[in-house]
């Protein structure tokens, strides 16, 4: 086993993750990248308590991720990668070698456009997105197991109109 | 008339947060049941950014005043976002895990202060989780 899920959301840590993919997949730790998070103890303790016992969590920066995820690749255990923007996930595609992103939920904001009920990208973002493309990543968003993968492409051509 | 078959709408005492439609049903089944469903302002997580939710449920609880937020899922975002609001309001309470037999002891508690009802509704809230049969 290794890391199952390498996920863009907003919410970070919240009921999809921990209930929705975390049971499923019987996930036994979370890898939570994230600039601002990595550097307050009061957010880390936040995620900590909304996190069931049996889910470790561990907190990183971008730049002090990307040497410590053999380790977790390593892991006998399931486990989630998760970040809040698709600029991390990028980070980590380039330079870490993530080849599976899933795009859980970014949500509404004044310069985005909104592609999926629970997807909203600005141009930059997507310009992002089809970066990690180019570099062998293959994106999808999906936002819990039941619902069907909507690939990169698809996303982008989508209005909306997709759920 | 005493306060306890009075109707009519009420102040709103507290706030009910959660995934989907949680918190509107919760509310619109105690309104069902006693007519006492606008003791609660209802907000969903669905289709928010954290960010923003943390905006709506700081927005909520400056515009009603209310000290009591009751939430579905201790993971969920609602909770999160909750949380961050008792870091600069340790007087606002926050139940995770709320239930219907909780916010149906917390409506008609209307004597005491909001805290104390809902600290009185999570012991009743507790309480009423039974399971029956299940015989194999």
């Amino acid at each position: 086993m290794t890391l199952v899920l390498n996920r863009i959301d907003d919410r970070l840590i919240h009921g999809q993750v921990v209930v929705g993919w975390g049971q499923p997949l019987d996930i036994g730790f979370i890898v939570l990248v994230d600039d601002e998070v990595a550097c307050s103890e009061w957010e880390q303790e936040l995620y900590r308590m909304g996190t069931p016992p049996e889910m470790q969590v561990h907190f990183y920066s971008v730049d002090a991720v990307t040497g410590s995820l053999p380790k977790f690749a390593a892991d006998e255990r399931p486990g989630i990668l998760l970040t809040g923007n698709v600029d991390a996930m990028l980070a980590l595609v380039s330079r870490a070698g993530v080849r599976e992103v899933n795009i859980g939920g970014i949500h509404h904001r004044a310069d985005r456009k909104q592609r999926l009920r629970y997807v909203f990208l600005s141009p930059q973002e997507e310009r992002v997105l089809r970066q990690m493309a180019e570099l062998g990543a293959t994106v999808t968003a999906q936002d819990v197991p039941s619902s069907r993968p909507i690939e990169l492409s698809e996303l982008l051509e989508s209005e909306a109109s997709v759920q | 008339m005493s306060s306890r078959v009075s109707s009519g709408v009420r102040a709103v005492r507290a706030i009910v947060a959660g995934h989907g439609e949680f918190a509107a049903g919760l509310v619109s089944a105690v309104d069902q049941i006693t007519g006492r469903g606008s003791a609660f302002r209802a907000i969903s997580a669905r289709d928010l950014s954290g960010a923003d939710l943390d905006k709506l449920l700081v927005q909520t609880v400056e515009e009603t005043g209310v000290t009591v937020v009751f939430t579905d899922l201790q993971a969920g975002s609602c909770t999160m976002a909750a949380r961050r609001i008792l870091r600069d309001r340790p007087d606002v309470l926050l139940v995770a895990g709320a239930n219907l037999p909780m916010l149906l002891d917390f409506v008609f508690a209307e004597d005491v202060p909001a805290i104390e009802a809902a600290r009185h509704a999570v012991d009743r809230g507790r309480a009423a989780i039974t399971a029956h049969g299940g015989k194999t």
